[in-house]
């Protein structure tokens, strides 16, 4: 900009105050209008004072995410096949069959999920492997396919052992399979970290005000909700005696979540409006509850009975999927109103 | 390996890896002789063959296209403001004219835009979700404008109209997120779709931080000006520079073309028009510097673009950094679970 910064009354500017309370328009507000008055939202409460923008008839700045529901769920989903590809591995080396085999079937599921989610959101679904032409650096998106075909191949071996019928067992493609299955395991739990946070950086790598914002504090709410669910489903499906492990990953998941989301949420200047209103607040609160809830279980009753340690699993499960929903919503809501681009971009 | 995520970047095209490429071109948009004749908007629909996208009033302005996307790759904004346009006479200070209606147009267009299911992204122009029983506008009006209001309220006005497009930003948003390798540097300068790649997942979308790509409906795929790739290659100014009756459109190398707008905003300057200066034209800016560049009469934010847009490259390594820390700690908390609980 090389043009001097002129003094101009909000009149001359023909200023297009912000978010009209009412579709109508009094004759009393149209009159201030013409005055150039500045009017305030009503309502809401916000920590930010109010700032007046200039706008082009409210009109967003900024495309909304075309992404659909499906890329919230896949973010839940990758995070549970990460989460179990730990958990499985864990109760691998320390010989917990039936947490393994529940948590390997997991990261299956949960990488079969994420696929179907992750293809089926495409403009071009026939042409997802046109992921594969190139690994760019510069593109979460190609950096994230290329972790999950590190990831995926491990993780289904490892799940496909668990899934060979009795008769079939002593056949030798089976005996190799379960020869395999370890080490198959221990290298889906290598990749399993970059799988969890990486998608952070794939919502923060944007122009979306609500998810670049968060940048510094989004890894670890993902990698926290993944842990949360990946030791969630371990408890819910292992007995009590065997799912020690799933409880301690769980608890430190569900943790380092809860507070790295009070701590996002908190810094946030004026786009920290979109975590704090509307339905993506309730999907946060609804979130934080049960996670919370799901990690006082997981210290307390899920050690004493099958059916606590189902409950708080479930409560933690929920709360991770909830928590991808939220920042989900929160970054479409963000782009939708011009203030949350113009605002911080005056600085 | 900074300078080639964000900063200032003389050779676009070569650092993409072209062989001797020919000098970047771009394009100088001089808004301050727009005339809002859409010539632009056509002249691209046709070259192009751009699909129509709907052909009604949306109700603000003289403006029925709204915004750049998809299906619009030229877009002509109009904003009508109560002041006056350097010396120029608006003869208003003897009628009986009162105040501009935009205002109006305004407060009735805007609560539809949040109700629409893009929040207004969406181009075109089908009507608009909202209250159902008919809304004045304030035109047609059959009183003379300002009768009603008397002569105290009565202003100067101006037009603002300006031509906006795909910025071909030196560090360009949507091209770094591209999975596919679809979005590329062309040895112009340029950023184009190749849209036997494209597989359409988005990301592009929401990489460009001015709003400019958008995926097509029905065809699933990025869509976006190629600064007429076609024509470039064969000698040829794009389709809109060609058909601009009066030059706002400027198609040209850009260091000649970042010469003359600095002119030009010199001699505005000096004709009492003080409000004129630069947009998108300076290397240092978050993005590089655009390939294509803007005059404004106005602050961006008027036109409805960013004020200080930047590609979310800039911040990459950090991060990945901190997903690294992320990812450890993740390590490390599933290592510490089961280390405690023993061999069974």
């Amino acid at each position: 900009m090389t043009g001097p910064d002129e003094e101009r009354t909000a009149a001359e500017a023909g200023v297009v105050a912000e978010r009209p309370s009412d579709a109508g328009g009094s004759a009393a507000r149209e009159a201030e209008m013409f005055q150039g008055g500045r009017r305030r939202r009503g309502g809401e409460q916000t920590v930010v004072p109010e700032a007046e923008i200039e706008s082009y008839y409210g009109r967003p700045v900024l495309k909304p995410p075309v992404w659909e529901w499906k890329i919230a769920a896949y973010l839940f989903c990758g995070g549970l096949a990460a989460g179990s590809s730990v958990v499985a591995a864990g109760a691998d080396l320390t010989g917990r069959a039936a947490l393994r085999r529940s948590a390997r079937l997991g990261s299956l599921g949960g990488l079969l999920a994420s696929l179907y989610f992750l293809v089926t959101d495409l403009g071009r679904p026939a042409r997802f492997h046109h992921m594969l032409r190139v690994l760019k650096p510069t593109s979460p998106m190609s950096v994230g396919t290329w972790l999950l075909s590190a990831y995926g191949p491990g993780a289904g071996a490892a799940a496909v052992a668990e899934l060979v019928p009795r008769r079939w067992r002593r056949t030798w493609p089976a005996r190799l399979l379960q020869r395999l299955a370890r080490p198959a395991g221990l290298g889906a739990a290598a990749t399993a970290p970059g799988v969890a946070s990486y998608t952070a950086v794939l919502l923060s790598h944007t122009a979306v005000p609500a998810w670049n914002e968060v940048r510094d504090e989004l890894p670890f709410v993902f990698a926290g909700s993944a842990a949360a669910s990946g030791g969630g489903l371990g408890m819910v499906t292992a007995p009590v005696a065997e799912a020690g492990g799933a409880r301690g990953f769980a608890a430190a998941g569900a943790a380092t979540e809860l507070l790295a989301s009070r701590i996002m949420e908190h810094r946030l200047g004026l786009v920290g409006e979109v975590y704090r209103t509307g339905h993506v607040a309730r999907l946060r609160r609804a979130s934080e509850v049960l996670t919370a809830a799901g990690l006082v279980g997981t210290l307390t009753v899920a050690r004493r009975g099958r059916a606590g340690a189902a409950a708080s699993g479930l409560a933690l499960l929920a709360g991770s999927a909830l928590q991808r929903f939220g920042v989900f919503e929160a970054g479409v809501e963000s782009t939708k109103d011009p203030r949350y681009v113009v605002i911080p971009q005056r600085g | 390996m900074s300078n080639r995520w964000s900063g200032p970047l003389h050779d676009v095209a070569a650092d993409a890896g072209h062989v001797d490429p020919p000098p970047r071109v771009g394009f100088f948009t001089d808004t301050s002789v727009c005339i809002g004749c859409k010539a632009c908007e056509v002249a691209c629909k046709e070259w192009n063959a751009v699909p129509e996208d709907g052909l009604d009033l949306l109700g603000m302005s003289f403006d029925n296209t709204g915004a750049l996307g998809a299906d619009s790759w030229r877009h002509v904004a109009f904003i009508e403001q109560p002041r006056r346009l350097g010396h120029q006479e608006t003869g208003f200070a003897g009628l009986p004219t009162g105040p501009s209606g935009i205002p109006e147009t305004a407060v009735a267009v805007e609560p539809r835009l949040r109700e629409a299911p893009r929040g207004g992204a969406e181009l075109g122009t089908s009507p608009l979700p909202g209250r159902t029983e008919p809304q004045a506008l304030g035109m047609p009006g059959f009183d003379r404008p300002g009768d009603a209001t008397g002569a105290e309220s009565r202003t100067d006005f101006r037009w603002l109209m300006a031509s906006d497009v795909c910025k071909h930003c030196t560090h360009a948003g949507c091209l770094d997120v591209c999975p596919t390798g679809a979005l590329f540097r062309t040895e112009f300068g340029t950023v184009v779709v190749q849209q036997d790649i494209c597989n359409g997942c988005g990301y592009c979308v929401s990489g460009c931080p001015y709003g400019v790509i958008d995926r097509r409906e029905g065809d699933g795929r990025a869509q976006k000006c190629t600064l007429c790739y076609d024509r470039l290659s064969g000698g040829l100014e794009p389709a809109c520079a060609k058909a601009c009756p009066t030059d706002s459109i400027q198609f040209g190398e850009l260091d000649e073309l970042r010469e003359r707008a600095a002119r030009r905003v010199e001699q505005l300057h000096g004709l009492g028009v003080p409000e004129a200066r630069l947009y998108g034209h300076d290397p240092n800016d978050g993005v590089g510097g655009d390939g294509a560049f803007f005059l404004l009469l106005d602050e961006p934010e008027v036109y409805g673009l960013p004020p200080n847009p930047v590609v979310p490259t800039r911040d990459a390594a950090a991060m990945w950094k901190r997903a690294g820390l992320a990812a450890a700690a993740f390590a490390v908390a599933g290592v510490a679970a089961f280390l405690g609980e023993g061999r069974r």
